[in-house]
This record gives structure tokens, C-alpha cells and sequence, in this order.
């Protein structure tokens, strides 16, 4: 038994992590133990990927299996690191094709919580580059699913948060792609409108986020960066990185120290940095050539930097809402976070586009993703957005998820409800539970 | 131009797949010698598609000595770089009480690393060129009632690889000997290790190709075990037999 929990290190639960290396040690050990939940390299901030008592380390699972360089399916083993696909097929030219904002997830976890990227409004979800999934269910059999074969598995695995069995290896689409570099144009917003315009303009753009200043508030409320992005062809690069074209120089990797002076974390500290970042971006908006570790992962530079926020953790609050109510809605939750004076480092506004899948969390519309720092008064400002998002029709991700109730789940998500009573007519149930399935009564 | 390979004695290993990963991330190909070679074929395929390099498999027993000298001869190219990650830690309370199995620790450790790498080690020496690296242990460094045996044939291979590098210095091969300290793998899952001083099998590997890149002698695998092997070393015997650490 050991404290285990996730990214945002709350809560933590004692569990037990068993390790398996092969199918046969897995096989025995989802069949002798009373439950169990696959991690994968335990990025979900919450609680989805601890096991109580029991918690499966995937990671030795981590092989490629084939690749075919004519279509770019690669077939892959769950425990492999997106991180690690990228390194390998990158410089070949070829790239997944959706990215979550961190390369630091195992292809497993990406496929259970049907991660979705910054191309979500042109290419969906981490499913749509999903062609089979082989999963090993309460009885230790294995079964590969797809959207012609097991189908009714296939739609509850992927989104399904690890409940539906653990997945063993799976085959995914790459696409081409021309260079490592991303062309960016950095557009500042003066408020939520100006955002939203943006955003509704710019639907041709692939790749597109906003990062939101939340402490700003009257005219300034909602004021952002909005970040579009292409896959940069030769003829946006320089002559020396066209010359080669899928070679960047490393970035340098950076490491918070263990114990983060929690008094460089308050309220004007924030509020402070989000504005510095918003003129700084301001002044630099424009076109610029990034390398693609800088666009898609900026975080992943900065190691272990879910450390700053001390030893009580912290949490994230991330829902959609559904398009029509989504001004209204995103302009209460802001106007909520900034009245509290609660502010995130790390404040993300994305366009979803439509998405019909059993359980994954994307739908039409806009995301909101911010950090708090785990407090009393953060928790309660958390569930007044909780209040605001239902009332808007909105939805919460479980990935972030690590303090809902079970009641606000059913408010926000008939879904979960189907999904729960399927998980208990099928069998699921007793054999795959997670402490936030167990919290949320999934 | 194209690079040497590297071959990894005890391929099958935590550490031995991590060496294996990061010289063929250099674009080198890679020798894979283990028992039961014909079931790495799932590694090989790993490593192929990650890093495009080739990778062979190598039927060897650390064990086999007679076989040694045929599966040197056997290697379809003779590597640039051999490493040598055959161990077995054993249990120390069955080493106390069985022969046998003593036996097979000390073998496991010292006798067989030792017989191949000088197999390879006069191939080297003729061509004049390569570096053979063993990995050793901190355990080696004193003998202690919890692990004296596995410690003792440690000691041994440490022995050997300084004499190796001594006989060797003038005639072009280099000897690298690595001290890991605790590493986390197969050996020690399940064992309380303290955090900080235990090494993933990555961060092994990187002071391997570190090594051999820069033509280090010994080098420990977290620095902090040189200073810990230092005050230990230097105990005296006659508090440190009635000491338990
Ligand atoms: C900095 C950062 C940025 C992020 N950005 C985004 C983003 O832009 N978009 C987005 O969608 N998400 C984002 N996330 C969330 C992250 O993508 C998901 O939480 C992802 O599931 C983490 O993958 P993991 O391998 O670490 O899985 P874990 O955190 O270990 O597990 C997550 C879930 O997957 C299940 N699971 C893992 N492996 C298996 C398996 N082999 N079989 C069955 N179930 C399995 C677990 O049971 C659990 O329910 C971000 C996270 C971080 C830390």
C-alpha cells in the first residue's frame, strides 16, 4: 500500500500498484482481484487512474508492433508514451492525429479518456485516428473492438475512463505532415466577444486555443491570447530549416524544485503574471515559425511544474458548453472566478466541434480549463461553477475531474447514468472501479 | 557512415533493454544476447520501428562457458561496443545454506560476465579498437551480512574489469565500470527502496552511453553512492561487524 494520486496530487488514496509484464500476470491479476483500474502515466489531475485497492501499472506494456508507412497505422502496445511516438515518427514525417497538451500520456489513456486536442473542431477526438482496440475484460479475455467489430465495447472504451477493461494494445492513425514546425499567428482579444469572433472566424485554422487572462473582469472580462496553428509547409520555414525540416533544436528541460515556496502562489502573484502574459503576447501577436514541442506542449518543458502548487495539490475545473448557451455561460463562470479573486496560471478556452460518442467528454461548443490550487475556498468556488455550467447544459471532463459529486455528474450528463447501468448488466462493474468511479457511483 | 553496433550481454534485463533503447536512439545498430533469444523478437520489432536501426537476436547462456568462445565467433559483426548486464541477486539466506546456490550467484555475477567479456576483450584487443563495459555493483564495495555473497562475486567482476582496463589501456579498448546503486527493475520490485537514491533503468543507460562516449573508467550511476560508498568503505571493521546496514 502506498499514497497514490494523480497529476494534481489530490486527492490521495491508499493504494495498492501492481506492475504486470506480461497478458498472463495481467490476466491473473484482474481475475483475483476484487477490482482493479489500469494507469496509464497518471496525468489525469483526479483520481481516475488510482485503484483502491488495487491499481495497474501499464507501463511495461510499452512496445510498438508494426507500422505501415503507406497508410501511417501504427499498431502499438497501451503502455507507449504519445511522447515516444512523436520521437519515433516524427522525423519520418508523421505525426498523431490529435495531440492532448502534453505528450507525457500513454496511448491507453488517451484512448480512455478519448483525449481531444487543439484540432478538436476539424478532426474530433482522439477516436477519430482510432482504428482498433484490444481490450482484456473482467474474465481475462481478450477482445479487439472497432467500429465494425464489438462495437457497443468500442464506443463505451474509448471516453470510458479505464471502466470498460484494460486495453492492451491498440492501432492508430498518423498523419502526414510536411515539417516539425508550426506556423502561429498569436491574435489578442480584448474580451470574451472579441474571443469568441476569433474563434468563430477562424474555423478553416487546424489548430487553434485561447489562453485566457480570468482575473481580469469589467470591459477586460475574458480577455485572451488566441493562438492559431498550421503545420508549417517548406516554404514558411527559413532556409536552414527547410534544408531539414523535421530537425528541431531541443528545447531545454527545466525542473521545479521539490518544495515550491507556496508564498510565490497568491492572488496578486497571479493576477500579476496573467497580465504581464497577456501584453506580452500582445505586443508579440503576429505570425511566428514555433517548433511544435513549444505549440502543442508548452508545460512539458517545465518538468514536474504540478509541484508549484505545494503539498495540498491542486485541482482542475474543465466543462463544455453547448454552443448556443456558451457566451452567457462563459461569461458567469468568468465573472464568478473573478469576483473570487481566484486565479489560474492556467486558464485555456478552446472551440469544440460536434462530437457523438457514448461517454467522451467533447460536444459542441466551448471548453473552459483552469487551475486552483487545492483550498476551501477554491472548492467552493468549484462547485459554484459546477451550479453555473449545469445551468448553462454544459459538461464536465472526467480527466480533470477529481472533486465532483455524483449528483452534479447526473445533473450535467444522462449519459452517465446509461453508462453506469450498462457497467452493471454487463459485469464491468464489480471488476474495474477507479476511486473517482467509486466517488461518482459509475 | 555507418555506426558499430552495440551488444548487450543480458539483453533480457531491465537495464539491458534500456541500454539497448539508447544507443539505438544514437542510430546504432544492436546486438540482442540473451537465453531464449527467439522471445526479444517483440523488443527487436520495438526497436527497429522506433529507431530504425537493425537489431539481431543472440542465443547466449552467461552460464555456458564452453559456449563462449563459438558465440563470439558467432556474431555477425564484431560490435564496437559491448555491454554486459548478466546478473542474478539470488536470495542471500538460501546462498548461506545451499552450495548450489552460491554457486550460481557467484557464477552468475563474476564467472560468466567475466569468461565472455574476455572473450570479447581479445578480439578487441587484436583489432585494436572498442569498449567493454561492465555493470557492477556498490554492493561489491564491502561485504555485508545482508548480500555478502552477491556482493562478493560483484566484488570479483569489479576486480576484474579494473584489471581488464589495466591490461587493455595501451592497446586501444577501453574498460567502462558501472556502479548503479539501487535501480528499480524486475530484482527489486517489491523492495522499499529509498526514492532518491534509487536510479530508473533509463537513467543507467544514459550514464552507460555517457560513458563509453567519454571514455570514463567507473562511473556511479547517482553520484551521491560515491560519497555513501566512501564513508562505508571506510568503517572499521571493528564497528562495522557489530553495525546492520
Ligand atoms: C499538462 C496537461 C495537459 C493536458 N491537456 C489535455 C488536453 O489538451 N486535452 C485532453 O483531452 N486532455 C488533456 N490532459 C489530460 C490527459 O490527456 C488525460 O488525463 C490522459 O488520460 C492521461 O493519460 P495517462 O496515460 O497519463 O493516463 P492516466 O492518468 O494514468 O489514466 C487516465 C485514465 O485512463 C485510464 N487508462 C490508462 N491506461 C489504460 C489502459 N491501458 N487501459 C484502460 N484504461 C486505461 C485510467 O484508468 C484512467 O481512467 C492534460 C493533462 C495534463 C497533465
Amino acid at each position: 500500500m502506498r499514497g497514490l494520486s494523480g497529476w494534481g496530487n489530490y486527492p490521495v488514496a491508499q493504494a495498492q500498484l501492481l506492475a504486470p509484464r506480461s497478458e498472463a500476470e495481467l490476466q491473473r491479476l484482474i481475475t483475483d482481484s476484487p477490482s482493479v483500474i489500469a494507469r496509464g502515466n497518471g496525468r489525469a489531475y483526479g483520481d481516475s487512474a488510482v485503484g483502491v485497492p488495487a491499481t495497474l501499472h501499464m507501463r511495461h506494456f510499452n512496445k510498438m508492433i508494426s507500422f505501415d508507412a503507406e497508410t501511417g497505422l501504427l499498431v502499438a502496445e497501451s503502455g507507449v508514451l504519445l511522447g515516444d511516438i512523436i520521437s519515433a515518427f516524427l522525423p519520418r514525417g508523421w505525426f498523431p492525429l490529435v495531440v492532448p497538451g502534453t505528450k507525457f500520456v500513454t496511448l491507453g489513456g488517451a484512448i480512455a479518456a478519448d483525449v481531444h486536442g487543439k484540432n478538436h473542431h476539424k478532426d474530433g477526438s482522439f477516436r477519430s485516428g482510432l482504428d482498433w482496440v484490444e481490450v482484456m475484460g473482467p474474465d481475462g479475455t481478450v477482445r479487439r473492438c472497432s467500429a465494425e467489430e464489438n462495437t457497443e465495447l468500442f464506443n463505451w472504451t474509448a471516453g470510458g475512463m479505464g471502466l470498460t477493461g484494460v486495453i492492451l494494445r491498440a492501432a492508430i492513425r498518423l498523419r502526414r505532415v510536411p515539417s516539425a514546425w508550426i506556423r502561429q499567428d498569436t491574435i489578442p482579444a480584448a474580451n470574451l466577444d472579441a474571443a469568441i469572433e476569433i474563434f468563430e472566424r477562424s474555423a478553416a485554422a487546424t489548430y487553434s486555443v485561447a489562453w485566457i487572462d480570468c482575473l481580469a473582469g469589467g470591459d477586460n472580462l475574458g480577455r485572451s491570447l488566441v493562438m492559431l496553428g498550421e503545420h508549417a509547409l517548406l516554404q514558411d520555414l527559413s532556409y536552414d530549416q527547410a534544408a531539414r525540416p523535421f530537425a528541431i533544436p531541443r528545447a531545454s528541460n527545466r525542473t521545479v524544485p521539490p518544495v515550491f515556496p507556496s508564498f510565490a502562489l497568491n492572488r496578486y502573484s497571479v493576477r500579476a503574471f496573467n497580465a504581464a502574459y497577456y501584453w506580452a503576447g500582445a505586443r508579440k501577436a503576429g505570425r511566428q515559425i514555433t517548433g511544435y514541442d513549444s505549440f502543442f506542449f508548452p508545460l512539458d518543458a517545465l518538468l514536474g511544474w504540478n509541484r508549484i502548487y505545494g503539498r495540498k495539490g491542486f485541482a482542475q475545473f474543465q466543462c463544455v458548453l453547448p454552443l448556443d448557451s456558451a457566451r452567457a455561460g462563459l461569461r458567469a463562470l468568468l465573472e464568478a472566478i473573478s469576483a473570487a479573486g481566484q486565479g489560474s496560471f492556467l486558464a485555456v478556452l478552446k472551440r469544440l466541434g460536434a462530437q457523438n460518442s457514448a461517454f467522451s467528454f467533447p460536444m459542441e461548443g466551448y471548453t473552459l480549463a483552469l487551475d486552483f490550487p487545492v483550498n476551501r475556498r477554491s472548492l467552493q468556488l468549484m462547485q459554484d461553477l459546477d451550479r453555473i455550467t449545469i445551468a448553462h447544459g454544459g459538461r464536465f471532463y472526467l480527466a480533470k475531474d477529481s472533486r465532483m459529486s455524483r449528483d452534479t455528474l447526473r445533473a450535467a450528463d444522462p449519459r452517465a447514468a446509461e453508462y453506469a447501468g450498462m457497467r452493471q448488466m454487463s459485469g464491468l462493474h464489480p471488476s474495474f472501479q477507479s476511486a473517482q468511479s467509486q466517488r461518482l457511483s459509475l | 557512415m555507418s555506426k558499430s553496433p552495440v551488444l548487450i550481454l543480458g539483453a533480457r534485463s531491465d537495464i539491458g533493454m534500456a541500454v539497448a533503447h539508447a544507443y539505438a536512439a544514437q542510430g546504432r545498430p544492436v546486438q540482442l544476447a540473451a537465453r531464449n533469444a527467439d522471445s526479444l523478437e517483440p523488443q527487436k520489432t520495438d526497436l527497429e520501428l522506433r529507431y530504425s536501426v537493425p537489431v539481431s537476436l543472440h542465443e547466449f547462456d552467461a552460464l555456458a562457458l564452453e559456449e563462449h568462445e563459438r558465440f563470439a565467433d558467432a556474431l555477425p559483426e564484431l560490435p564496437g561496443i559491448a555491454v554486459c548486464a548478466v546478473g542474478f541477486m539470488g536470495e542471500q539466506g538460501e546462498s548461506e545454506t545451499s552450495p548450489a546456490a552460491a554457486a550460481q550467484v557467484l557464477r552468475s555475477n563474476f564467472e560468466g560476465p567475466a569468461s565472455i567479456l574476455s572473450e570479447l576483450a581479445s578480439r578487441f584487443e587484436q583489432r585494436g579498437s572498442g569498449t567493454l563495459v561492465g555493470i557492477s555493483s556498490v554492493a561489491g564495495e564491502r561485504g555485508r551480512a545482508t548480500n555478502y555473497v552477491y556482493g562478493a562475486a560483484k566484488a570479483g567482476f569489479t576486480a576484474f574489469l579494473s584489471g581488464l582496463r589495466n591490461r587493455l589501456a595501451r592497446k586501444g579498448v577501453h574498460v567502462v565500470t558501472v556502479l548503479p546503486g539501487f535501480v528499480a527493475t524486475q530484482m527489486t520490485e517489491g523492495m522499499d527502496l529509498p526514492d532518491k537514491l534509487t536510479a530508473q533503468p533509463g537513467e543507467v543507460a544514459r550514464a552507460i552511453t555517457d560513458a563509453t562516449a567519454k571514455q570514463k573508467n567507473v562511473v556511479y550511476v547517482r553520484p551521491v553512492w560515491r560519497l555513501i560508498m566512501l564513508i562505508i568503505r571506510n568503517i572499521p571493521e571493528g564497528v562495522f561487524k557489530k553495525m546492520s546496514i
